[in-house]
């Protein structure tokens, strides 16, 4: 039986690892694959109290937190590949349209 | 035996988390997410949640990390693009985001007396996908219709957003 704040600190190590993707890399690329990062080290949180608990609903929030995930990431791609077709850059810096 | 197989996973879920991030090149960081999202679906083996272990693989590693390669391949990731991180600020954000981690933990460990309050909580035989199921499709049936309409506008979406524009494709 593993206690449950080992999940929960795999879950805050994921969490900061994917934070400082988001923050430090300038790849809008690696930008988008740590915010993904960050999406799943919340399902363990979810999941682990899920099982603690014994309910089932932190499951369910889970699968639902997935669904999300996919449509954000197809969304956010579409952007992307539309962003490089007028651009071409990859980094967020140099993305500064709506900067006035 | 069980703790010796979270702290193999662990490791490895850390550890290709940091390649992620510290990768020069997109595809590597590509590759070692999917490695870190297998063992998120093996954490969650160990939860005893077998059916989202299932979903993760399918919709992390083979939809999500798919579509990622593909997008990676369709475009040019030139040299100056591999540049790794900002060029300023850098310690100062490090230092932010090891503050954050270390307050987390000690936010979670020092409020011990929070799960006396929540584990009287209703006790329910885990680890059955019938009770999962009927859950989902009876108290949580709107949420389910509205994560379907999110879904079909996601898919509407990003097809209106890649398209060419009429005249100049």
């Amino acid at each position: 039986m593993v206690p449950l704040h080992w999940y929960i600190i795999l879950g805050v190590l994921l969490f900061s690892i994917g934070m400082a993707g988001v923050l430090l890399r300038r790849n809008v690329l690696i930008v988008l694959l740590s915010l993904e990062l960050m999406l799943n080290s919340v399902n363990i949180n979810l999941v682990a109290f899920s099982h603690s608990f014994g309910d089932f609903r932190g499951q369910i929030i889970a699968i639902f937190v997935i669904a999300i995930t996919a449509a954000e990431v197809a969304v956010a791609l579409g952007v992307l590949v539309a962003l490089v077709r007028n651009k071409a850059t990859l980094e967020v810096d140099e993305i500064t349209t709506l900067k006035g | 035996m069980e703790q010796a197989f979270f702290i193999l996973v662990a490791v490895v879920a850390v550890g290709s988390g940091v390649l992620v991030v510290a990768a020069r090149n997109p595809i590597h960081s590509a590759l070692a997410l999917m490695v870190c999202f297998v063992q998120i679906a093996a954490v969650f083996l160990l939860l005893r949640s077998p059916i989202l272990a299932v979903i993760q693989m399918f919709v992390y590693v083979g939809a999500v990390i798919v579509l990622f390669l593909f997008v990676i391949m369709m475009m040019d990731v030139r040299e100056e693009a591999r540049i790794r991180f900002m060029r300023k600020g850098t310690k100062l954000t490090v230092a932010g985001i090891f503050f954050l981690g270390v307050e987390m933990i000690t936010l979670f460990l020092g409020s011990e007396y929070l799960f006396d309050l929540t584990t009287s909580a209703r006790k329910v035989e885990m680890s059955t996908v019938d009770g999962l199921g009927t859950t989902l499709f009876t108290e949580y049936l709107f949420p389910f219709e509205v994560a379907s309409v999110i879904l079909l506008a996601a898919l509407v979406g990003a097809i209106i957003l890649t398209r060419r524009a009429r005249g100049t494709g």
